[in-house]
Order: C-alpha cells, then sequence, then structure tokens
C-alpha cells in the first residue's frame, strides 16, 4: 500500500513503515533503549533523505517511550527524582549539540564525526555489556550462587561534591552526576538523533549504581522528554518532522512497545543484557565497514 | 486566441516554406500530488505539419522528434568522499547554481545519431550537454568528475534519464511519446520542450508548461510545517504522546 509524505516528498509503502516501527518498538520495550539507533539508518537505507528521518524517528521515539514509561510506572520501576536531574542536564546538553551539529554541518564532516561516535561508543559499551552479561550467564548456569553484583557506584561519582538522596534508587550521590550523565545524552540525542538510551542504561548500572530493576523505566522516562524537546526543535529549525512518517512509525511502534515490555518481565535480565550487547556490536560493526569500504555513493548531493 | 489566429493568418506563408510546423501537447498541464502519488506518466504528443501537405515530400529525409521534459532548477552541494587516513570522509566539494531536478530525454533515434555535440549543447539535448553552471573555478577535469557523478546520482535515483526510440513517429506526422515522472519529484514549473530536427538542424521548437504541486491534505501539512512551524511541533510530540498513552491503556484491557 504506497502513501505519499508530504514532507519527505515522496512516496512509501505503509506497511513496511509500519512494520519497522513494530520492530523498533518491541525492542524500545524490551531494553529501555529509545530505538533511534535503529531507525534512523534503516530508514535513510529505504531512501528517506536524512534529515527528515532523523526528525521523524526523533518524534517516534517519544511515541515508543510514553507507552513504555507508563508499564514501568504501574511497576514502579522509574525513579522520578533521578529522572528530573537526568532530563535538566539533557535540556542542557541539546542545546550545546545543537551549536556542535551546526558546526559540524557547515565543514561537511557530520556524517563522518557521527559515524565514529557511533562505532566508539556502540562499540566500547557492546563490548561491556556483553563480558559483563556472559560472565553472569556462565555463573548462574554453573550453578554457582550468583556473585552479588557490586552495587556501588564509581569512585569518580562518589567524588563529587553535594549529595541528594534518591530514595527509589536507593543512592546518595551528588546530583552532579547524574546531570552530567543527563548533558552527555542531550548532546548526543541532537548529534545522532538518537534517545541516548544505549548510554544512559549501561552507565546507569555501572556508573551510578542504580539497581537494575528502575534503570530500564527511569531511562525511558528522560528519552521521552529530551526526544520530545528535539521533534520541537527540528520542527522549529529543520522543519524536517514529517507528520505522517511519523505516525506510521508510531502505529506500529506503540504496539511494540507493550509487546516488548511484557517479553522483559518475563525474560532474565542477564539474558537481555546479553541479546543487547549483541545489537549494538552489530550495528557498531557494521558503521565500521559503512567507513572503511568503499562507499556504495562517492558522492552525496545536497540542496545548497 | 491571438496566438491562434496568427497561426491561422500565417499558415499559408508556414505552409509555402520548406519548413515543417509543429503542433505539439501535453497529456497533463498539472499534476496533483495526494495521498496515494506514486508518479505520473506524462503522455506527449502531437502533429508535425510538413510544408505543402500532410505528407512528407519526396526525397526528404524523415524528421527526428526529441522531447524533454525538466524540472525547476536548483542550487545544490555536491560532496565527494576520498580515503583519508583509512576511513572514507567528505574531502571535495563542488557548488552547482542551476542543476534541473528532473531531466528526462526522449527521442525517436538515439540523440547522438540525431544531432552534433554543438546542436547539444546548444538546446540542452542529453545528459552530457547539461549545463549546470559550475560556481567554483576548479580545473576542468575535476569538474568533470563531479559532473559525472552528479549526473550518475541523479540517474540512479530516476530523477535524470534519457529514453532513445521512446518517440513514436506514425505515418511522419503523429508522433508521440511517454514520460514517466517518478514520486520524488520536487514540486514546482516543469517544462516540456518539443523539438522538431532533421539534418541535424533543429527545424522548430515549442514548449508547454506543467506545474506539480501538492494537493488536499499534502499541501495543508507542508503549508503548516512551514509556515506555523512551532503549531506544527506541538502536534507531532502530541500525536506520538497519544498514540503512545493510547496503545498502552488499550493494551491493559486485554
Amino acid at each position: 500500500m504506497d502513501l505519499y509524505l508530504p514532507i519527505a516528498s515522496l512516496s512509501v509503502n505503509a506497511l513496511v513503515i509500519v512494520l519497522l516501527g513494530l520492530g523498533v518498538g518491541l525492542l524500545s520495550g524490551m531494553f529501555g533503549v529509545g530505538g533511534g539507533f535503529l531507525t534512523t539508518p534503516l530508514l535513510i537505507v529505504y531512501g528517506i533523505p536524512p534529515t527528515v528521518a532523523a526528525a521523524s524517528s526523533a518524534s517516534q521515539v517519544t511515541g515508543a517511550s510514553v507507552s513504555g514509561v507508563f508499564a514501568h510506572l504501574r511497576r514502579d520501576g522509574v525513579d522520578l527524582h533521578m529522572g528530573a536531574v537526568l532530563i535538566a542536564g539533557g535540556v542542557l546538553g541539546s542545546v550545546v549539540g545543537a551549536v556542535l551539529f551546526r558546526l559540524l554541518q557547515s565543514t561537511g564532516q557530520i556524517d563522518t564525526v557521527i559515524a565514529i561516535l557511533y562505532v566508539v561508543m556502540l562499540g566500547a559499551i557492546g563490548g561491556l555489556m556483553l563480558s559483563e552479561s556472559w560472565s553472569a550467564i556462565r555463573a548462574s548456569r554453573s550453578g554457582a550462587p550468583p556473585r552479588a553484583r557490586r552495587r556501588r557506584h564509581h569512585p569518580m561519582v562518589a567524588a563529587l561534591p553535594l549529595r541528594w538522596r534518591f530514595y527509589r534508587s536507593g543512592l546518595y550521590i551528588s546530583p552532579l552526576a547524574p546531570l552530567l550523565l543527563g548533558f552527555a545524552t542531550g548532546i548526543l540525542t541532537v548529534l545522532l538523533g538518537v534517545g541516548g538510551g544505549f548510554i544512559l542504561i549501561p552507565a546507569m548500572l555501572y556508573l551510578l549504581g542504580m539497581p537494575a530493576r528502575v534503570v530500564v523505566g527511569t531511562s525511558l522516562f528522560q528519552i521521552l522528554f529530551v526526544s520530545a524537546a528535539a521533534t520541537m526543535m527540528h520542527a522549529l529549525t529543520t522543519k524536517a518532522v514529517d507528520i505522517v512518517l511519523a505516525a506510521l512509525l508510531l502505529l506500529g511502534s506503540v504496539v511494540g512497545a507493550q509487546l516488548g515490555a511484557r517479553f522483559a518481565q518475563q525474560a532474565k535480565p542477564e539474558y537481555l543484557r546479553l541479546a543487547l550487547a549483541v545489537m549494538v556490536l552489530l550495528v557498531a560493526v557494521r558503521i565500521f565497514l559503512g567507513l572503511v569500504w568503499r562507499p556504495d555513493e562517492i558522492f552525496t548531493v545536497e540542496l545548497a | 486566441m491571438r496566438k491562434l489566429l496568427g497561426l491561422a493568418l500565417a499558415a499559408p506563408l508556414l505552409l509555402g516554406q520548406a519548413k515543417p510546423v509543429l503542433v505539439p501537447d501535453v497529456s497533463q498541464r498539472e499534476i496533483e500530488i495526494a495521498y496515494s502519488f506514486t508518479g505520473a506518466d506524462l503522455l506527449l504528443f502531437g502533429a508535425i505539419l510538413h510544408a505543402g501537405g500532410s505528407e512528407r515530400r519526396a526525397g526528404e529525409p524523415p524528421a527526428d522528434i526529441v522531447v524533454v521534459v525538466k524540472g525547476p532548477t536548483e542550487s545544490v552541494l555536491v560532496r565527494e568522499k576520498q580515503k583519508v587516513a583509512g576511513i572514507w570522509v567528505n574531502a571535495d566539494r563542488t557548488r552547482y547554481r542551476s542543476a534541473p531536478s528532473f531531466y528526462a530525454i526522449a527521442s525517436s533515434r538515439p540523440i547522438r545519431k540525431i544531432v552534433d555535440a554543438r546542436t547539444r549543447a546548444i538546446y540542452e539535448l542529453g545528459l552530457d550537454s547539461l549545463q549546470l553552471s559550475p560556481a567554483s573555478g576548479a580545473v576542468p577535469a575535476v569538474q568533470a568528475r563531479f559532473d559525472a557523478g552528479l549526473v550518475d546520482l541523479k540517474k540512479r535515483s530516476g530523477l535524470y534519464y534519457e529514453a532513445p526510440r521512446a518517440v513514436e513517429i506514425t505515418d511522419d506526422v503523429l508522433y508521440r511519446a511517454r514520460v514517466n515522472i517518478p514520486a520524488r519529484v520536487p514540486v514546482g514549473k516543469f517544462t516540456a520542450e518539443t523539438f522538431l530536427i532533421r539534418d541535424g538542424r533543429v527545424l522548430a521548437a515549442a514548449v508547454r508548461d506543467i506545474d506539480i504541486r501538492k494537493s488536499g491534505f499534502e499541501r495543508w501539512i507542508a503549508r503548516a510545517a512551514e509556515r506555523s512551524s512551532f503549531l506544527y511541533g506541538l502536534a507531532a510530540v502530541a500525536l506520538s504522546v497519544l498514540l503512545g498513552w493510547a496503545a498502552g491503556a488499550i493494551w491493559r484491557r486485554f
């Protein structure tokens, strides 16, 4: 079923887009990632102009995280206090990110910077999660009593001044730590067009030392607000938000997010982390190959 | 009306000359883009009025018809990737002031057999004869590389193409050609030029305008995004929040 997209100015198969949204929504519900790191590249492969793809997938991320946030709120899995601090940092970061974006765009190096950032970050985080989840699985397989995960934050976090209590997370740490974390993900949201969940989740687990049961919900909570801000920013500056494309993606992804949240409740968390690690690494490898292999298109055209 | 009258008055004169006259038309003067738009087939047709009657005179070689459909020109920046320190990065670039956003040429025989390079350059006939007006003063070899890169890219996205032998001429009098306009064309004023060519010389040429525009819902959306972007952004966010919430609410009932 072909449908014409008014902003992207081309026609797409509506069913393909809805299915794409469904798949990405499934992942977002399961792992608490927004899924932007999959949607944007897939849309570009399908032939949607990159700016429209990034702008419209931001609103899809919003939709997918809303249903996820509600699902996790009911399970008491959101630390609203921590989330608020993260959002404050995220909004500041997105402003800085927008400045950086314009700077890189004018020199024509934005694509390369995006790709390198993806490879470095996805590679590092994927590798970390892979080794951690693998040892957790082996420990539980061998029947040995699971080693109590050191629920402690990183020494660097402990060194920061000013301390707040985050009751839901059971933490007594400086709010500067989540603020800086939110700031960093805010920059990435604008630069990479992603929610930043794949950075947030490991950082919350391994740097802040938050318990796994609130990590997914809290990261979705932060992603919800930061992606909504990103959609607004795109609508005002690039005017590239295609509401028809977003609606198609949303139709699939909101359903997928609900399904994913159900799966996540049944699956063992270490297996979920292993699956996410493998997926993150696959995306990193694919982007790395894109950098070193001779690209299909040597030339690119942009309106000037 | 005045044109027609003029043509009627001039008809005896025109018929007296050795030059044939072209009477072209297009199937659609306006193409409206709606939600189900997947491209359009444009039919370009017309008649060749030969001097002294409808038949071409004995000994005269048959004339050729070339049809060119062009989209509005746009200013583009073409970047070229090169391998630097092991990875492919954008290294060089060229700006073009007026590249056509769409270019299709249909002819009754391959264009290179109909006219020479000079005539092709004058009338912009063929993908290698486009006047792209590069804005940077690069050396010709580099310029040619960029030209080829731009044309190749547009060609593979279906926005530039050559269709030799796509023009059918019936009894040396009637001609028709089908030109496909893909869905991803930009909106704006398109032109359909028809050339009557014999012995490598352009005997007659005629232009028809075609207006391609978004209509109905599509036009409304595009306008809203452009003119009231704040409300449009709010609507997009509201839509995503609402759909996300609704899915959760419905799901919980089952």
